[in-house]
């Protein structure tokens, strides 16, 4: 475990005089350095699945949030996904108020410690902080995200997370398709107006991507679980191995047994390969593969997990998001030696967290910039032994605004790699879409909604990933807030 | 929920077992399967064929050979015991229509799978021939339940103890000689048995349906470990097929996928027949 700095003198007496802080000025506020989040050891992570990030103490986010100008226009609100009031959160640490901080964050999000966690802050809510851009440094807008978590580690260690009121019950029972980020925000708000809510989850364990997919040391399955208790003390029933489509039809819950509204949040679960010879080789997997038998089916701890891992020397990871770069890290804790990233654009596009890049990099992956995989070579075994790489540059910038990478002709080279993890994207998971011929989906298979995330057939909603392509837990928890409001209303009438 | 109705021994390692989820039992059709786990934390997720299904016990047919740890513990388990996990019906359910005369080939443990797939092929009006082949006369499975769903039933073994001494493509081929050739071949059984068939019937050019039984882990097509090549295309076997056209199918990159753990289990669970083997080299 790192140690961070110790306070100053001046920070100290922040802390203990009110007075002091009440007459705070910009420039005082702006003086104050960003608290440096404390870390697990890069070398010692490197073999174990503890969080990486370990959060900060009480002083470290009380100063932290002394940063925070309280703008009157604050532009973080406006670029949460869900909104939430962050300078009055933030300015009730700063006067050691938490429970008054978590109360504010409940009003609009319900897994602030999983959002505190997991959400790309510096493309939101930090992205036009004001101080931020004062210091011409994202990195140095205030930590929002580690506050937002500091308050949720603190509300659920200390076990005064309470259980929300439910209204009376009406009678109405409604049905969520999935147990990830959309389904349990859902599950929530319907539950809160005294709807009856049964959860279908396809899996055996609870979460959805929390659990299969987004790895321990970036977000512990304890947390996951705590909230998912919450649901159940809530009295949200939970069916696991149940697939809808399968198990069941979709419109037999509503016409056979008895559901009055579904919501369907079964994620972006098909994993999308690169079309390229040899990705059928012994020792390519997709992300979600490698993942998820790592993080659901437990193989890290290969005493324990029948579920077996592949053994890697030298691994290749193709693509730039978050899930290449838990794919990664996740490879190195598996005793991978070498790890490389293969990425067709430059850093600045990736699309990765900033600081899951910087914590990557820590743990001695290498980062190969403006390269892509042409070929995976096989040895007579059909088994990996190395990977065909070509070299790009950007060119001009295309719809996504992002400059386009253009291969270098004839820039062929070898890398001699035993194992490629592909972590290009996934598309929508088909499931549904066979069994539910009349529900409207676009050309790739995502559900299609209007503005209340209402579906083209009666009493079904959708949301998350389903509906966006592959995205984030904060925005798959938007839309399922969305949803909850519909569905409520379609119930009130 | 996911109780063992019924257990049997079928033959020296295979094992019948009848499990009560009405919900599965409901919704499956031949030729699908479902994904089972003993233990919720550490288990691993296998899938097996639905062998069978008995609508007024809400049950569903596993027949199922020991051939790693999670089957071993699952040949353990009594009647009364209950499933951790069970989930399914998966997979598409085989295309069942009047095709004329369908040969339906089973070697193996692949019996099971087959065993719905006749009932419902005889059912639609079709002329069945089984042909059942294993090592020898003991892992002859389902015989009399097959040869009541039969027109006519052709038993093989290796070393003749029962039936012909063939391999089952010897009949196959004699079938595809005849006037008239089938319509349809379903061949369900270890993958090299599936290959060789495969290759017995392209020159006849009768349409040969295999399914597949690959590495899996959730079997909804989220995590595509189990992909093979089908012609110039790649497909996922749990939510594409499991059953595809035999002559388009890369049997020799699928057999290669399936031995991906080879070496690590070998390492972690060397079982006393590897080690005999391996002294008598």
């Amino acid at each position: 475990m790192t140690t961070h700095k110790e306070l100053s003198e001046y920070e100290l007496s922040l802390l203990n005089d009110p007075e002091k802080r009440a007459s705070l000025k910009t420039k005082d506020r702006m003086a104050i350095p960003p608290q440096e989040m404390p870390h697990q050891n890069s070398v010692e992570r490197r073999n174990n699945l503890e969080e990486v990030a370990i959060g900060y103490t009480l002083e470290q986010a009380r100063i932290e949030a002394m940063r925070c100008l309280q703008c009157a226009k604050p532009k973080c609100i406006d670029d949460c996904p869900v909104n939430i009031n962050i300078p009055a959160f933030i300015k009730q640490i700063a006067e050691n108020n938490l429970p008054a901080a978590a109360e504010i964050l409940k009003e609009t999000t319900l897994l602030p410690a999983i959002c505190g966690r997991v959400c790309p802050q510096e493309s939101q809510c930090q992205k036009n902080c004001t101080v931020g851009k004062a210091l011409k440094d994202v990195d140095k807008s205030v930590a929002i995200g580690r506050l937002e978590r500091f308050v949720a580690d603190w509300e659920r260690t200390s076990n005064l997370a309470a259980v929300p009121k439910i209204k009376p019950e009406t009678g109405k029972k409604v049905a969520v398709i999935g147990s990830g980020p959309a389904g349990l925000v859902v599950a929530a708000d319907v539950r809160r107006e005294g709807h009856s809510v049964t959860i279908f989850e396809a899996f055996h364990k609870l979460g959805g991507v929390m659990r299969y997919g987004i790895p321990e040391f970036r977000l512990p399955n304890d947390i996951v679980d705590k909230e998912i208790d919450m649901l159940k003390q809530m009295g949200v029933e939970f069916r696991t191995n149940f697939i809808i489509g399968k198990t069941r039809k979709l419109q037999d819950l509503i016409e056979k047994d008895g559901y009055e509204a579904v919501f369907v949040g079964t994620g972006a679960g098909l994993p999308v390969f690169m079309n390229i010879e040899g990705e059928n080789l012994v020792g390519v997997f997709s992300a979600n593969e490698y993942l998820t038998r790592a993080n659901l089916m437990r193989a890290f701890d290969k005493t324990k997990a029948d579920t077996p891992i592949y053994e890697s020397e030298t691994v290749a990871v193709l693509g730039g998001g978050n899930v290449a770069m838990d794919a990664a890290r996740m490879a190195v804790r598996l005793g991978a030696k070498k790890v490389y990233v293969i990425y067709r654009r430059t850093e600045k596009e990736m699309p990765a967290r900033a600081e899951e890049v910087q914590h990557a990099k820590e743990e001695g992956i290498e980062f190969r910039f403006l390269e892509n995989a042409k070929r995976i070579i096989g040895d007579e075994n059909k088994r990996v032994k190395a990977i065909e790489c070509l070299r790009y540059e950007l060119g001009e910038p295309d719809e996504s605004g992002r400059r386009r990478p253009v291969k270098i002709e004839n820039s062929e080279f070898i890398l001699d790699v035993d194992t490629v993890i592909v972590a290009i994207g996934n598309n929508s998971n088909p499931l549904i879409k066979q069994s539910t011929p009349q529900i409207e989906t676009t050309r790739w298979g995502n559900i299609v909604v209007d503005n209340n995330q209402k579906t083209s057939m009666d009493r079904v909603f959708a949301g998350g990933d389903i509906v966006l392509g592959a995205a984030t837990v904060i925005l798959a928890m938007g839309e399922g807030k969305k949803a909850a409001e519909s569905i409520n209303k379609l119930l009130a009438s | 929920m996911n109780k063992i109705l019924f257990k049997q021994k079928l033959s020296d390692n295979v094992y019948l077992m009848r499990i009560h989820n009405p919900l599965i039992c409901n919704e499956r059709k031949a030729g699908q399967f479902i994904i089972l786990q003993l233990d919720d934390d550490f288990g691993e997720r296998i899938p097996l064929t639905i062998a069978d299904a008995d609508e007024k016990e809400g049950s569903i047919t596993l027949i199922f050979q020991v051939v790693g740890k999670t089957t071993d513990e699952l040949s353990r388990l009594n009647e009364g015991d209950k499933i951790a996990n069970l989930a399914g019906p998966l997979g598409s359910p085989t295309h069942i229509e009047k095709f004329g005369r369908v040969v339906c080939v089973g070697g193996g443990i692949g019996v099971a799978p087959l065993h719905p797939i006749v009932q419902a092929m005889k059912k639609a009006g079709n002329e069945v021939i089984t042909i059942l082949g294993a090592r020898n006369k003991d892992l002859i499975i389902l015989e009399k339940e097959m040869a009541a769903y039969s027109d006519k039933q052709i038993i093989c073994t290796d070393d003749g103890s029962y039936g012909l001494k063939a391999l089952v493509t010897q009949p196959l081929k004699e079938l595809c000689e005849e006037n008239p050739k089938p319509d349809l071949v379903i061949a369900i059984g270890p993958p090299i048995m599936m290959k060789f068939c495969s290759e017995t019937t392209r020159p006849y050019k009768v349409k040969t349906l295999v399914s597949l039984n690959t590495i899996m882990v959730d079997g909804t097509g989220m995590c595509g470990g189990c992909r093979v090549n089908i012609g110039n295309e790649v497909k996922f076997v749990c939510v594409d097929g499991p059953e595809f056209d035999g002559h388009l199918v890369d049997f020799d990159n699928m057999i290669a996928r399936l031995n991906s753990y080879k070496k690590i289990e070998q390492k972690s669970h060397k079982c006393n027949l590897d080690k005999y083997l391996e002294q008598k080299k």
